[in-house]
Order: C-alpha cells, then structure tokens, then sequence
C-alpha cells in the first residue's frame, strides 16, 4: 500500500473513569473513502477530535503523511492539511459564502481592508475546481441545509485541506441532497481529496465508502474493504450482537379518530405563517408519519399540539376533548404524550437527575407525596422501576440527564412519556443522533404503543423510519399536507420529491 | 446554522465520577476562591507595610475567638444569610433579584411601622405582625418586578436596580411626617415587638447585639430548602431556572413560577430588616441596610445558591466585615471591602477554572 495519509497508533483517551478511546489504531489511506463507524459513544467523534488537534491522546502517536507530529490544536491540524466538517455547521449567518470560506484568511493588502472581489474569485475559482456548486456573494443564511454544508467543505478545502472528516454529514440532508453531497465527495476524491466519513447509516457506508473501521465501545473491533463487508455484518460489529427485524405489522381496520386537527394554521416565532391550515387525524391504533425536510412547519405543527404554541386558527381534539393549544397541562391532562424533537432543549432538564426528569410533567401526580411536598426517595423508586424497564444506563437515578448519551437520553424520555397512560402520542424525531441499539428499542416500543390501541403521531425526516413504522404516511411541505399515501404504495425517492416541492400533484398519486 | 458544537457524540463520563466532580467544583470552587482573595489581600497588606498573618490572625482572633466577638459576627451575618437566601432563590428560577437591597430596606421599614402601631398588642401578636409586615413589604416589592418580567418580558435586573431607588425615596419621603424631630429614624418600636438577644440562650455572647432574628434566618435557610428541594413547587422553580422549554413543555407556568419566585425572594430579603429594627435598635433608621443586600448576591454566589453554603458564605463575610472593623487601627477599612471584592471576583472565575478543568479531564 502506498504512504498513508495519516494513521493514529495506539490512541487512548479517557475522561476521568471512562475510556473513550482505548489502544486505537486507524490507517487512511491517500485518496480514499474511508467510513468510521460506530455506535453513539462509540469514541469515533473523539479519535477524530484527537486527529483534529481538539483534545489530546493520553497515549499512541500520529502520523500525517509518513511523519510523525504533535497536534496541540486545530490550527496545527489545518497546516498539516487536515480539515473537519463538524455534524453543526460553524458558519456565520449573516455573512457571504465568501467571507465564511475566507473567515481567518481573509485576502486583504498591506494597508487596505477585506478585498471582496479577491475573496469572491478565489473561491468561485476553487468551487469550480472541486465542482462545488454554491454562488460566493450570497448569504448564507439564504442557502439550503444542502448548500451550507458545501461551503464548510469549500472552507475546509480554502484553508489547504487534503484530509477531509466529515461528521454525520448526512444527518440534516434529504435524499436527493445525499446524492448530491456524494457526488461531491466522489468528485473530491478524483481530485486527490482523501475523506474520512463519521456515520452510522450503513446503507450510506456500502454506497460511498471505499473502506470501513467499526468502533465499539472505545475500541476498533473490525473493518476492511468495503466489498468484503456486507451490512449486516458491519451492524453485528457496531451492537457486537445481531439486530433483530421489525416485528410484522399486524393489519386493522381504521378506528375510532383519537387525534383530530381541523384547518390548523400556525405562526412561527417571527409571526410568519408555517402551519397553514391543516386537516388530518389519527385514529386508535394506527401510526400516522408526517414526512417532510425540516423547516417546513412539521415543528410549529407538532409543538401547537402539545399545547406549547397557540393556534391562528382551527381546532384540536384530543381523545373527543377540545383543547386550545395554550397550555402543555392541559393537553397532558386530555391524554397527550410527546417526545419532543429537541430532546436536551425541550425534554429534559439536563442538569437535574434521572429520576427528577422522569417526574417532569407528572410531578403532580399525588401519590409522590402528600399535598405539595414531593418527596425524593419515592421518586427515586419510580426511577429505578423505569430505568431497568427502558434500559437506561448508567441505571442510576441520581446521575444527571445531561451525563447520558443521545440514546438513553431518548430512551429516558421515551419512559417517562410512554408510561403516562395517555392516548396519544406525539413523536418528533424519536431516533435522531440516536445509535442502532437505542433506534431500535424506540421503535419496537412506538409499535407496542400502536398495537396497544393508542394512536401515535409520528414526524422524522428519516424517511426509513417513516416508511418502516406508518401504517400512513403524509408529506408536509411549507406548511401544508400536499401529499398523502400508504407506504406500501411509495418509496424515499417519491416522498423526496413531494418533500421538495418538485413533485408535479397528481403525478405520482 | 451555526449552532453549538452537539453534545450527542460527545463523549460521556460515567455516572459516578461526574458527580464526584460536581462536588469537587461545589466545594473546591469557593474554597480556592477564598484563599486565593486571602492571598491577593495579603499583598495589599505588605504593601502598606503590615505583616499579612498578624493582621488575619488579628482578624480571627478578634472576631471568632471571643464570646463578643462571635456574637458581632453573628450579627453582621445575620442580614447576609437573609438576603443571601433571598437571592438564591431568585437564581434557582433563573432570575438575579437585584433589589434585595430595596426589599430589605422596605421590610424593615414596615417591621418597624407595625411595631409602633400596634404597640398595645400583646406579644404573641405583635411580634408575629411585625415579622409578617417585614414579610409582605419585601414580598410586594418583589412581586413587582417578578409580575413585570412575566407579563411583558421586562428584564427583572434593571426593574430591581430601579425599585431600589424607589424604595429609598418612598421612605425617606414618608420620614418627613414619621420621623422623630431631628433625626433620621422613627420612635422606638413596642418593647413587646422586640426580638430578643441571643444571650439570653448563649450568656457568652454577652454585649453583642446577635439576636433572635439568627434563629429565624436558621429557620428559613431550612424553609427554602424543602422548598426547593422537596416540593412541587420548589421542583417547577428549579426547572424553570435550568431550562425554562423544557419546563414549559412540562406543563409548568413559566410566568407564574416568576412571579411566585420573586415574590418569596422579596419575603425573604424584606424579614432581613428585622435583625436591625426589631433585634438590635428597635427602630427604623434611613441608610440601616448598608448595602447587605448587595453583599448577598456575593453571598449566594459564593454559597452555589444552596441554603447550607449560603449560611456557611453569610459567617464568612460576617467574620470579614466585623474583623474589617477591628483590625481599622492598623489598616485602611477599604482594605476588607478590597477582600471582598476579590473574593466575588474570584468565586466567579475559580467556578469558571474549576468546571473547564473538570471538562478536560473527567
């Protein structure tokens, strides 16, 4: 094999007890694809901020390019020729594509200010050059999630990079973006770009990677040609046992509406209309998705039914109750759940425990204490019962929310909001960043909910998830159902279309 | 786009050792702040040309190493833990009350109104009016704020500053027509509404004027810790303090749960007045409150907001304020407001220090 472009030797790196890297090797080829893969907490994001010069290795060494060196920080990284791609874009919204590219290198002469129209041509001319189509003197709060991710790679390739990490790039993407974003990368490749790709979407590994190293548990269990490899074996890797399949779904007739929305329209928080006017229900068992790229009111839809955003106009039922939209408690109390889709922002409070996050929305229920006293040691029993029957780990119901991973986060909600004894339930997102153990165990447990005759709600824009778990499907696309299916009769890439716009109405009916 | 950095990926400490490094910056953040400001103060100290330990041992000597001098301490602690309290509640729901200083002065000033009042009341009465008065006022004056910032998003910071004005104003205004001729403060309050001296319980403390309201600042410390920590209600103020989405998403009134929080902490602040008025001079007299309120954000910041460390953050600047005024002989009094300065400075940025170490390493 020719010099790699960097290879990192026995890598450890702990955080207090726990080791997030342990003994790590990982070789990357000059020129290819290579897919990290892994398990949230896995220790895949850590080695590359190891690489990227954002934490330090307790042990191992590294080399770029044959060389062994020391990377203290991120600049040290980018002079090596190493750029990072985080799963947040870093850009400043009010700023041009040109200015975000050349943020820190900005062309500028002796005496002079910023040279726009330098700064402009340079980048058109490397856009042109690794075929990344964006336009350098338009705003980048303008552009498409899409588009934004091109100009981060545009301003990791400006700043000299050859390496190129990309964190979960594919996570906030639609289909059609996907393949666009792989064709750029394939394109980056043809020009000698060596890219490593951080994911857990194994259909995307197979499609685009050359090769594979799957970590688990702070440590790299296997790996190799991608060709060698197949899916199935990739995920036994990343759980280290075999993933069992969806349980079938069992057939029912349509029953009585539990959820009833009537010409709901919604404003957002800048007053804009993002709901406008919708009409769906969802009746008792059956899971009813809402598919849809982000930003097109599935949000304001989804927080004005749990009673967190008023209404223009239009009515919500919940369980035949009329609610007004103006008070969680009072959608709670009509017999709502929600897992939120922003689950540290909305569904927890990570500084306070486990078991005090289990209690939220329920903590005046009267059999955790007399009158308004609440009382620990009975809420840390309630806690301890919910965290074995979810599997949360650490098990511990004094441990802070905010100390869990993505994935017994979700699951801690997934308790306390499945164990409500409501009617309804809102989902929004319920797996994101959320790793295969944990995805799995949500939605075995979202089709549970359905089967025990409740009627779920369920908005993802994975479109996998939607297509796998409804029994019917709606595509919401600025702030309107446009389209309305079954999933037996559609497939992601018709979905794309309607969720873009693109679809002509009636075309793919 | 540009969000922060997620936390999804991000790597997770177990359990057990984060919370032994949450204790570890709980009590290592004040703990260094304090001798690192007992350090810089010794500079200053050598810089006037006087021996650095002679002066702190002057200093602890003087102010917890005699009966009296325990007794002073006491003393001037007593407001501290009142507003200290009084402030931390408002931090555990998000809000920094600046206005304790104002609470503090009105409740005092209605504290020392109800005790003349009412003076032909018994005791079993008139005390307790006159610490509900002292209550009220402050809890009023709190309310205030706390109503403004729920219903129009008023930022309770300058609401506070301003009430504060207002309160002085308010009272030096009414003094025209209240005061005793000649002076700054009102007559004397109904013996039967004095707050005894705690010497009666402790003979040592003899000559000092700590008294009772000691015992009532014990009380409430324990008070606000049920409160926050065994309650509905405390649990909704707490949740509305660290992430007040998530709260509302839990059916809790984020409006409601201000105002409710204001309103105890104004209550708080407003019992402080009665360690002056009803414990040591039985009277209301313009400009008592010196600035303790001020000095209990420094209190419940040193104190990390928990009604234990606030008493334990209240001794503390009680024994720097009374040895302050010991060791004036020797040094510039300025010279233990400089002590003080440094060790709120100092908390702040040793919590800093502390909680980015405690990130690096676990």
């Amino acid at each position: 094999m020719a010099q790699p472009a960097a290879s990192l030797r026995g890598i450890t790196r702990r955080f207090g007890s726990l080791v997030a890297n342990r003994n790590v090797s990982l070789e990357i080829a000059c020129g290819e694809i290579h897919a990290l893969v892994g398990e949230n907490g896995a220790g895949k994001t850590t080695l590359m901020r190891v690489l990227y010069g954002l934490l330090q290795p307790d042990a191992g060494t590294i080399e770029v390019d044959g060389r062994p060196v020391r990377i203290p920080d991120p600049a040290a990284a980018m002079k090596l020729g190493l750029g990072m791609v985080h799963q947040h874009f870093l850009l400043v919204d009010t700023l041009t594509v040109a200015e975000n590219v050349t943020l820190g290198r900005e062309p500028h002469g002796a005496l002079s200010g910023y040279r726009r129209e330098q700064a402009e041509r340079e980048v058109a001319k490397l856009a042109e050059r690794y075929r990344l189509p964006v336009e350098p003197a338009s705003p980048v709060s303008r552009l498409s999630v899409g588009a934004q991710q091109r100009v981060e790679i545009l301003k990791a390739l400006y700043h000299g990079a050859r390496v190129l990490i990309l964190d979960e790039p594919t996570a906030v993407l639609t289909p059609q973006e996907v393949d666009e974003l792989f064709a750029v990368l394939r394109a980056l490749q043809a020009q000698g770009v060596t890219i490593v790709l951080i994911t857990h979407k194994l259909a995307e590994v197979k499609a685009i990677a050359d090769r594979v190293t799957v970590m688990r548990a702070g440590e790299v269990v296997g790996g190799g040609a991608i060709s060698e490899l197949s899916i199935e074996r990739i995920a036994e890797l990343m759980v280290g046992r075999p993933i069992p399949p969806l349980a079938p779904r069992a057939t029912r007739d349509a029953a009585i509406p539990l959820l009833e929305v009537r010409d709901l329209a919604v404003r957002d928080s800048r007053g804009l209309p993002a709901v406008r006017g919708v009409t769906f229900h969802v009746g008792a068992g059956e899971i009813v998705g809402i598919a849809g790229v982000e930003g097109n009111g599935q949000h304001q839809l989804i927080e004005c039914l749990a009673g967190l955003h008023a209404p223009d106009r239009g009515t919500i039922r919940i369980a035949s109750r009329a609610v007004s939209g103006r008070s969680a408690r009072e959608h709670f109390e009509a017999g709502l759940a929600h897992i939120p889709s922003d689950r540290l922002h909305r569904g927890l409070v990570p500084p306070m425990t486990l078991a005090e996050n289990l209690v939220l929305g329920l903590h005046r229920l009267p059999e955790l204490g007399p009158g308004p006293m609440l009382i620990p040691s009975r809420l840390a029993r309630r806690a301890t019962r919910l965290l074995g029957e979810y599997d949360v780990r650490p098990p511990d119901p004094a441990a802070r929310a905010g100390a869990l991973s993505g994935g017994n986060q979700q699951k801690l909600i997934a308790a306390r909001e499945l164990t409500r004894g409501a009617q309804v339930l809102l989902a929004a997102h319920p797996t994101r960043g959320v790793d295969l153990g944990a995805v799995a165990f949500i939605h075995g447990r979202l089709l549970a909910e359905r089967d025990a005759g409740r009627a779920v709600l369920l908005v993802s824009s994975e479109l996998s998830e939607i297509l796998a778990l409804s029994d019917r499907v709606f595509v919401m696309y600025e702030g309107r159902l446009v389209h309305e299916t079954l999933p037996s009769r559609t497939d992601e890439r018709v979905l794309g279309l309607y969720m873009t716009g693109r679809a002509d109405a009636g075309a793919h009916a | 786009m540009s969000a922060a950095p997620g936390v999804a990926q991000a790597p997770v400490a177990g359990a057990a050792s984060r919370r032994g490094a949450a204790a570890w910056i709980t009590l290592g953040a004040p703990l260094a702040a304090v001798t690192l400001a007992l350090g810089v103060g010794a500079v200053f100290i050598l810089a006037i040309g006087e021996h650095p330990l002679e002066i702190y041992a002057l200093m602890l000597r003087e102010s917890l190493g005699t009966g009296y001098g325990i007794g002073q301490t006491l003393f001037k602690a007593t407001p501290l833990m009142f507003t200290g309290l009084a402030v931390a509640l408002g931090f555990r729901a998000g809000l920094f009350n600046i206005g304790v200083e104002g609470q503090l002065y009105l409740g005092g000033f209605a504290a020392a109104l109800a005790g003349i009042a009412m003076s032909g009341a018994p005791a079993f009465l008139l005390l307790p009016a006159a610490l509900a008065a002292a209550a009220l006022a402050g809890g009023v004056w709190g309310a205030i704020p706390g109503v403004l910032k729920a219903r129009f998003g008023a930022h309770e910071v300058i609401n506070t500053i301003m009430l504060n004005f207002i309160a002085v104003a308010m009272v030096s205004y009414a003094g025209h027509s209240l005061f005793e001729h000649a002076t700054v403060r009102t007559a004397e309050i109904a013996p039967a509404a004095a707050l005894p001296r705690l010497d009666i319980l402790w003979p040592a403390l003899r000559g000092s004027p700590a008294n009772f309201s000691l015992l009532v600042a014990g009380i409430l410390a324990v008070a606000v810790g049920v409160l926050l920590f065994r309650t509905r209600l405390g649990y909704e103020l707490r949740a509305v303090g660290l992430n007040a989405p998530a709260a509302e998403y839990g059916g809790v009134s984020i409006g409601r749960t201000q105002v409710v929080a204001m309103t105890l902490s104004g209550a708080v602040a407003g019992l402080g007045g009665v360690n002056f008025v009803l414990g040591y001079k039985h009277w209301f007299e313009l400009g008592f409150s010196g600035g303790s309120g001020y000095l209990g954000i420094a209190v419940a910041l040193l104190g990390r907001n928990h009604p234990v460390g606030v008493l334990i953050a209240a001794l503390f600047f009680g024994a720097l304020s009374y040895g302050g005024l010991v060791i004036n002989q020797r040094v510039p009094r300025e010279l233990v407001e400089v002590l003080q300065a440094l060790v709120i400075l100092l908390t702040i940025g040793a919590q800093q220090v502390f909680e980015r170490i405690a990130r690096k390493h676990g």
